[in-house]
């Protein structure tokens, strides 16, 4: 099996700025993203030659991209829940690495906002019930099924329930302080350990400010023939790794499943490393875009994504190691936390900062010589997820 | 002879103090509490909770099934026949609704009696349940209760055989609902006492007496129903049975829960008996039935466990506010939060097993036990991954232990928060699902849990049932 590793490369991305966008449709978002990046790539709409849109609840086909304009190319729809950005990435780059196109269009977005819900649909309904198939699902919340990690995760490593929370505020502190200073982010206030902890509880442990935002926001890259490049620009962004893992409900159905990580997690980071030749993702990784939907999460997934072994994720929270100036920052742009997580933007709007990390141009918050990016999305929860690990590097290696 | 072969009892955990009611509406309480349905109960759930605690044991089972009761969800289409299923009985037993009246519960029994000495049936379960309502200020808010009885009628370990029974009926309105009444109704309480209930019940319970030669003194208990205490007092006095004869008729613990209180009050008066001991058993509406029954030796089997009190003993008060909500009694405003989806009746179809029993699989290969979190069909197995190769493994009768859970504040539940969480069931399999009867306060890993079958949603006009654990008692 071939490797993704440097066959394609993205050239321009755009971002819109994430909120409560009232003002602006689908149609908005779309072209606000897609025309960023082909300012950025120097292209114009008609060099694009194919695209793929994600959206999960904006659009159920291509025809939702027919805002941009663009002329009679092939295009797709894909979904793959929360990791719906990231496949829209996925997608494009097997096609551009196959030859079947050399310039290419990934593109996501949602509007979450006018579905005028408070929060999205537990993923025991969403996605598998689409006609309520039986009605068995349950009325789990979405914090809820994440809620669960982290209960097992204190009474597994015997962490008192005050200061596991403390634990995970410290999380969303670290996001926020991130998240003020990018002006493309929802939120830019700054949070304190004591308010996220006092803050009321939305599902045990998780508190308001574990939580995401509900948000609307579009992202979108341009993806080329790596040899083709740098005749757009001088520093091309090359995709590293796409990987992939989807659980069979093992965890609703297995008792040796822990709940104190997510395999799916694991093995999409796993595939990840081995496509981009990252042996020691601790000492190799630069920084990480990873899901933090609720801090729990963020928490276990240190430790899935091998930058923290098993229950010492604690350790590297209290020494700082993923703050915007520590070892392996993560989520400088201030991740799903201060973005909300419209869910087909977010996977290609962690790559985004990736990519002007990668290049240096991510401002205030830029971090000193990056060389590997990863992205992380997990749809669904442990044991029925969708995870998807993207590696983005800034060089070509030398094989 | 035929008779009783053993019983099952439900109430619902929670309590509304009659002062409680009395102090929202500024009125007068009647004295004591009612039992109340949760808001994931009916009279179809409850039936099905008695109906297995009097199936429970080895190998017990039944090839008929009663239901009687007058507030089932469903007036069009059989109740019986979804508590049958969730009671597991084979596919060619005998199921009826009985309905309509108060006294539907021993015309169930009589009917059940008939076929089973008949030969048409060898043992039919007669389940009584009711969740009336009365309209809030009213009196019959702080008298009707909730709960149900179960009682498995058969010929072989009788625990009490039933000597003889009489039943007469009378064309006379004192409590009636009609199709588009959702409270009970009532006459004048001394018109339907003097010329409706007492003369109709000691009519009944003396025509009974003498046709079987027997005496108020050949009893060592009398059971029978009443609307209110007041009127079950007023009858014991002309009766001309003692004072210490009478059955309690439990209407300061659990209110008058309708059908099934002359058999939840039966029961309490088997687990009292001794051998040999006779019960006369009396029930009003639209005229009375009457049965002798006689204890067997047998029936210290079922007084060592005392299904009743332990029913009764678990409890917890709720206010009046929860109890508005759970009976939809005003409307709310709705939720923004994404609705439960709705049952598709044909998947429902389906899957009728698991829905019925909490049916899974037990792996052939590899010997464990699954089930789908969300009901589908397992094909493939989720450990050794072998195709269609597995037997029946029901869940329903599992005990399990909680490993790990969420108290969820945006779960559309009626008794919020919400508390979900992943059980591993004693013997393998392990299922995510919502849990119900809860005490936050003890909830922890490790919590011992079993199953119960409850009302998840409505939706396309259905009622969609399906199984919560619930905490151990």
């Amino acid at each position: 099996m071939e490797s993704i590793r440097d066959k394609v490369a993205i050239v321009g991305m755009g971002c819109t700025k994430f909120g409560e966008r009232w003002d602006m449709g689908v149609e908005d978002l779309l072209v606000e993203a897609a025309y960023e990046a082909f300012e950025d790539a120097g292209v114009e709409p008609k060099d694009i030659q194919a695209a793929w849109l994600g959206t999960v609840f904006s659009g159920l086909t291509a025809i939702t991209l027919s805002p941009l304009g663009l002329q009679y190319i092939p295009m797709t729809r894909v979904e793959n829940l929360c990791a719906t950005g990231s496949e829209a990435l996925r997608a494009a780059s097997y096609a551009v690495a196959a030859g079947a196109c050399d310039i290419a269009l990934a593109i996501g977005v949602e509007k979450l906002k006018d579905l005028g819900q408070t929060g999205v649909k537990g993923p025991a309904i969403v996605g598998d019930n689409p006609d309520g198939t039986t009605g068995l699902g349950s009325g789990f919340s979405a914090p809820a099924s994440f809620a669960y990690l982290g209960t097992r995760y204190f009474h597994h490593y015997g962490l008192e329930p005050a200061y596991g929370k403390r634990l995970l505020a410290e999380i969303a502190v670290k996001n926020h302080y991130n998240g003020s200073l990018n002006p493309k982010a929802h939120f830019h206030n700054l949070l304190t350990v004591e308010q996220v902890v006092r803050a009321p509880i939305v599902a045990w442990p998780l508190g308001l400010y574990d939580c995401c935002g509900v948000s609307d926001g579009a992202a979108a890259a341009i993806v080329v023939r790596a040899d083709m490049a740098k005749t757009f620009r001088p520093d091309p962004i090359y995709v590293k790794a796409l990987a992939v893992s989807v659980g069979a409900r093992q965890g609703c159905m297995r008792q040796d499943y822990d709940y104190v990580h997510i395999e799916e997690n694991v093995r999409a980071a796993g595939m990840a490393y081995d496509q981009a030749g990252i042996k020691d993702p601790r000492a190799e990784i630069s920084l990480a875009e990873v899901h933090d939907c609720f801090t729990c999460h963020e928490l276990i997934l240190y430790e899935d994504l091998g930058f923290s072994p098993g229950g010492k994720a604690r350790d590297d929270i209290e020494a700082g190691t993923f703050a915007l100036k520590g070892r392996l920052p993560v989520n400088t742009d201030g991740g799903l936390k201060c973005f909300g997580h419209p869910l087909g933007a977010s996977g290609l709007r962690m790559m985004y900062e990736l990519y002007k990390q990668l290049q240096g141009k991510a401002g205030p918050r830029q971090i000193k010589d990056p060389k590997f990016g990863l992205a992380h999305n997990l749809g669904g929860n442990a044991g029925m997820g969708i995870a998807s690990c993207v590696v983005l590097g800034n060089e070509k290696s030398g094989r | 002879m035929a008779g009783i072969t053993s019983v099952g009892v439900y109430i619902p955990l929670y309590r509304l103090s009659c002062e409680e009611i009395a102090r929202m509406w500024r009125t007068q309480p009647v004295g004591g509490a009612k039992a109340v349905a949760g808001y994931d109960e009916d009279a179809v759930t409850m039936a099905a909770a008695a109906a297995r605690d009097c199936l429970r044991g080895n190998g017990k089972t039944a090839d008929g099934l009663y239901f009687a009761g007058t507030t089932a969800p469903y007036v069009e289409k059989q109740n019986a026949a979804i508590i049958a299923s969730v009671a597991d009985l084979g596919r060619r037993s005998v199921t009826a609704d009985f309905t309509n009246s108060l006294r539907s519960g021993t015309t169930a029994l009589i009917s059940a009696l008939h076929a089973v000495e008949s030969g048409a049936a060898r043992t039919v379960v007669v389940v009584a349940s009711d969740c009336r309502a009365g309209a809030p200020k009213g009196r019959f808010e702080q008298l009707l209760g909730d709960g149900a009885a179960a009682l498995a009628v058969g010929t072989t370990d009788v625990i009490a055989e039933i000597e003889g029974s009489f039943s007469l009926f009378s064309e006379f309105t004192d409590i009636w609902r009609t199709q588009e009444d959702r409270f009970v109704k009532s006459v004048e309480a001394r018109f339907m006492e003097d010329e409706g209930y007492a003369p109709i019940m000691q009519e009944a319970i003396s025509a009974l007496m003498d046709k079987h030669s027997l005496a108020p003194r050949d009893f060592s208990k009398i059971v029978f129903s009443a609307s209110d205490g007041r009127q079950h007092a007023g009858l014991a006095k002309k009766l001309g049975f003692d004072a210490s004869q009478v059955q309690d008729p439990l209407f300061h613990l659990i209110g008058n829960t309708g059908t099934a209180a002359t058999l939840i009050m039966l029961i309490a008066a088997l687990e009292e008996v001794k051998p040999g001991e006779r019960v006369l058993l009396a029930n009003y509406g639209d005229g009375a039935d009457g049965l002798i029954l006689r204890a067997t030796e047998a029936i210290t089997l079922i007084q060592g466990r005392s299904v009743l009190e332990s029913r009764l003993s678990a409890m917890k008060n709720i206010d009046y506010g929860a109890y508005l909500s759970w009976r939809d009694l005003v409307p709310f405003e709705p939720s923004s939060l994404p609705e439960r989806t709705e049952p598709s009746i044909a998947g429902r179809w389906r899957q009728r097993q698991v829905i019925a029993s909490l049916s899974g699989v037990n792996c052939r290969k590899c010997g464990t036990p699954q089930i789908h979190p969300l009901g589908q069909t397992v094909r493939i197995c989720a450990v050794c991954r072998s195709k269609d190769d597995f037997d029946r493994y029901s869940f329903s009768d599992k005990t399990g232990k909680l490993f790990t859970y969420t108290v969820d504040e945006l779960q559309p539940t009626k008794n919020p928060p919400g508390l979900n969480g992943v059980v591993d069931f004693d013997g393998g399999g392990r299922l995510l699902c919502e849990l119900t009867d809860y005490d936050l306060e003890k909830v922890r890993i490790g919590m011992p849990v079993e199953m119960t079958f409850r009302k998840m949603s409505r939706g396309k006009g259905i009622v969609n049932y399906f199984w919560k654990a619930r905490p151990l008692a």
